[in-house]
């Protein structure tokens, strides 16, 4: 594919970049080199804060606001993109070098149609006129299997699903014909089964027009579909870089050890409760709208002490609204919610204060979910007050035990903010305030699905330790079945607000299954450069449209 | 949705009308008493207040007045007689034309300056025309009046009476009323200008602005086509706000000028006791906020792709 004498497209050499934080420039690339051929896909992969979409986006001559290229050099093609005029720059981007970026959703302008986002930089660049791009934009919205292409185009980005606007978007990054994508975690939002149609759809459209590519992402078994050789970066610096079956086979760095290794926790499921025990939570035959569109149809499922249940599906399936409905937030038309055995208020604001103690949430964006002027010590403090009725000494005595249980050094920790930490130990944070409650039950939305492998492993094994020292009951909502893998006792599988299947953890992963578990756990990527070939062919077709 | 907004619409006038009615009932002094001076007997006074019908219970007159209102009749006016109509029809007109002629330069001035300050942002130009806009906010109207007069009157280019003439000639009427027209002018676009600005910039961290500079387009394209689309409502809201302004809040420049609107008509009937034209005056000035702050949310709707294209 690539011969050694070929001038390559890009080549990088000791790229350095800094970011700006707090009034002092850091250096966020530590040099890093890089090559790429024509058509080769280079899988550039590491956790949050690696600095690979920074790399991305220079591969561009980019950086975003607060950053700038200190050292080394981006040639593409003949073009030293570092010296190059802002004109030169911009002549070659969305001509000769795309982007495709995380959120489709958010990177289509809302207030354009998006056959004429298509049509924008071809006829900007002089590549084509506008009727001619738009009856391209009709024929690569067909090679990207979109439904109705001839149509869809005319709809504006709200009006098209996430996993279809992520296929608009790579057509769009096709539409001048570049020489070079960087796709950006193209797949990172989406829900399995959609991420494999489109997986699928970038991988045939990159090799039909001989495009070359860099695949951003953390995922290991992802990137091990798409891309030719793999270099994982670490905290700016490059790890290691090997073709991709070398890679799978025989990392050689014990950082790329370590993230192999992650996926293969699991904790054995925990026997079932016996039938005399009072569930914790029981969710009896709740069906919920949302005013006119009902999303839940006829809920039902118990959660026991000491026991995890994971609630599965993908995004609309109704994971959250069934939350939502235990929470109070929103009260059912038909059904209860029982707490150790008596039925709650079905409105929050009918629950006394005992009721509303007993069952907290973490949520999934640690980030939004504290309040950015407040310091740990009120953020715990002020449900352990509220709650407990604690004051004065004894408010931080028990702020300083909760942080000692999160695994975080209270003197260090307690007059923080939460920009001051890492995504991690906001997440514990947020942890420890549902903790300072004295729960019995407590709701987990999706809360690892925003953080790095590591770093999630740490928060899971944290929950399970709580679990067993403290009795808790965990209701566990995610659309990640590793996790699933690694914490559940039972299963609950939802699709479209109906609950699908339910039962413990060891037989759900064992066949046989309903087909629509089925479909999700055999979408779930392997770490096997064969996965997608092999799963394609199994299923003939791409799955159906949604 | 739109016939929702026109029932609020019309509710809202319906409370207005009722606050301005109960106000001018609190005002102190008594219209006849007023008008036929301290030596007029009681009965004297009384009969001239039951030929106005001043003796009817409040909610009486009110309901009599709103009656009228509804078909275009506001009633005659205390203080000589002549329909309200009449007396507010050509000043209403007047108001309206220096309101336009102000917008007409203000409006388009607003939105230019703002965009090219997005633009230039942080840059010299950027600076200074914050600088100058909110100067000439800040200092009164009266006072910038009285400045453009110095400068532009004194010297003999425009002049500093705006007295028109009905039959006058549209070159004629914008000459005369230049100095006024410039004076709303410098009062209303720092504010236009200001949210333009702060609307476009808060939207350039936005992934898809991103995404537009990634496509390679230029920065003037990046913010005409894909800011300012996306910036309109609170604009369209901002600019609704001031050309009620325009129209209701004049009053101090139209004194300056000697300018006969509807906002001098307003301050002399206070100071005459005529009670229903204050009313009708005050009553015109509140349709004049409801309707364009209306028009300014149906534009609102209609700016927005996920309001008007439903999934």
């Amino acid at each position: 594919m690539t011969t050694a004498e070929q001038t390559p497209l890009l080549e990088i050499r000791g790229l350095r970049i800094e970011g700006r934080s707090e009034g002092k420039w850091n250096e966020i690339v530590k040099g890093v080199d890089l090559t790429l051929h024509r058509g080769e896909v280079l899988g550039l992969i590491g956790e949050s804060g690696a600095g690979k979409s920074t790399v991305g986006l220079a591969a561009m001559g980019y950086t975003r606001d607060g950053c700038r290229i200190s050292g080394g050099s981006i040639r593409f093609d003949g073009t030293d993109l570092r010296s190059a005029p802002m004109r030169e720059r911009r002549r070659l981007r969305g001509n000769r070098i795309a982007y495709v970026a995380q959120s489709a959703a958010a990177s289509f302008n809302p207030a354009h149609r998006l056959i004429d986002q298509y049509c924008e930089a071809p006829v900007q660049h002089g590549v084509m006129g506008r009727a001619e791009a738009r009856a391209d934009a009709v024929d690569l919205y067909r090679r990207m299997r979109l439904p109705d292409p001839e149509d869809i185009g005319f709809r504006y980005p709200h009006q098209v699903s996430g996993g279809q606007l992520q296929r608009a978007m790579t057509a769009m990054a096709m539409s001048s014909r570049p020489d070079l994508i960087i796709f950006d975690e193209p797949t990172t939002a989406l829900d399995v089964t959609t991420q494999i149609e489109v997986l699928a759809a970038i991988r045939d459209i990159v090799e039909q027009f001989d495009t070359a590519a860099i695949y951003i992402t953390h995922d290991l078994a992802v990137v091990a579909q798409m891309a030719d050789r793999i270099k994982v970066l670490l905290q700016g610096e490059e790890v290691e870089e090997a073709d991709t079956e070398a890679m799978l086979a025989s990392p050689r760095e014990a950082y790329t050890k370590s993230l192999w290794a992650v996926r293969s926790h699991a904790r054995p499921e925990r026997p079932p409760a016996g039938p005399e025990e009072t569930p914790v939570v029981s969710v009896r035959g709740v069906t919920a709208a949302y005013g006119e569109i009902p999303v839940l149809h006829d809920v039902s499922f118990d959660i026991h002490a000491r026991r995890t249940v994971a609630v599965v599906g993908e995004s609309g399936s109704g994971k959250s609204t069934t939350a939502r409905v235990i929470t109070g937030l929103l009260p059912p038309s038909a059904g209860d919610v029982r707490f150790n055995g008596t039925a709650l208020p079905p409105s929050y604001r009918a629950r006394d204060k005992d009721q509303l103690r007993q069952v907290q949430m973490i949520y999934q964006m640690a980030d939004t979910a504290l309040n950015p002027k407040h310091r740990i010590r009120e953020i715990i403090g002020r449900p352990v007050a509220f709650y407990l009725g604690l004051s004065g000494k004894r408010l931080t005595e028990r702020v300083r035990e909760l942080l000692s249980l999160i695994e975080l050094e209270p003197d260090e920790f307690i007059d923080r903010l939460p920009s001051e930490l890492s995504g991690g130990q906001k997440q514990r944070i947020g942890i420890a305030r549902a903790l300072a409650a004295e729960p019995q039950f407590i709701i987990c939305d999706e809360v690892t699905s925003a953080l790095d492998q590591l770093v999630a492993e740490g928060i899971l094994t944290l929950l399970d330790r709580l679990q067993s020292e403290l009795d808790l009951a965990y209701m566990f909502i995610t659309h990640d079945l590793a996790t699933v893998r690694a914490i559940a006792d039972e299963v609950v599988v939802m699709k479209e607000g109906k609950v699908v299947e339910q039962g413990g953890k060891t037989a759900m992963f064992r066949p046989p299954h309903d087909p629509y578990t089925e479909l999700l756990l055999s979408s779930v990527p392997e770490m096997d450069a064969h996965w997608l070939d092999r799963l394609l062919a199994e299923r003939g077709e791409l799955p159906a449209e949604e | 949705m739109v016939a929702r907004r026109l029932g609020l619409g019309v509710l809202t006038l319906f409370v207005i009308s009722l606050l301005i009615f109960g106000a001018v009932e609190l005002l102190p002094g008594d219209l006849a008493q007023e008008i036929l001076g301290q030596s007029a007997t009681e009965e004297t006074v009384a009969a001239f207040r039951r030929e106005l019908g001043l003796d009817l219970p409040a909610y009486q007159r009110y309901l009599t007045w709103l009656g009228g209102v509804v078909q275009g009749d506001f009633g005659t006016s205390l203080a000589n007689g002549r329909p309200i109509a009449d007396l507010i029809g050509v000043r209403l007109g007047n108001t309206l034309f220096l309101a336009l002629y102000a917008a007409v330069i203000a409006v388009p001035l607003a939105l230019v300056l703002g965009i090219l300050a997005a633009l230039y942002r942080n840059s010299l130009f950027d600076r200074a025309i914050n600088v100058v806009t909110l100067t000439s906010i800040s200092f009164p109207e009266f006072f910038v009046a009285y400045i453009l007069i110095v400068y532009l009157s004194q010297t003999g280019f425009f002049p500093s009476i705006a007295r028109i003439d009905p039959d006058a000639g549209l070159g004629e009427k914008l000459y005369r009323t230049f100095l006024p027209a410039l004076t709303l002018t410098l009062v209303v676009t720092a504010h236009m200008m200001r949210m333009t600005r702060a609307a476009i910039i808060n939207l350039l961290a936005s992934p898809y602005i991103e995404m537009a500079r990634l496509k390679g387009l230029s920065p003037a394209r990046v913010i005409l086509k894909h800011a300012l689309p996306n910036a309109l409502a609170p604009i369209i809201n901002v600019v609704a706000l001031n050309l009620a302004y325009l129209i209701t809040g004049v009053v101090v420049v139209e004194v300056v000028f000697v300018y006969p609107g509807l906002g001098q008509l307003m301050v002399d009937s206070v100071s005459k006791r005529d009670i229903t034209v204050v009313q009708a005056a005050a009553l015109i000035f509140a349709c004049a906020y409801v309707l364009l702050n209306l028009l300014a949310d149906v534009l609102s709707t209609l700016s927005n792709p996920r309001l008007v294209h439903k999934r």
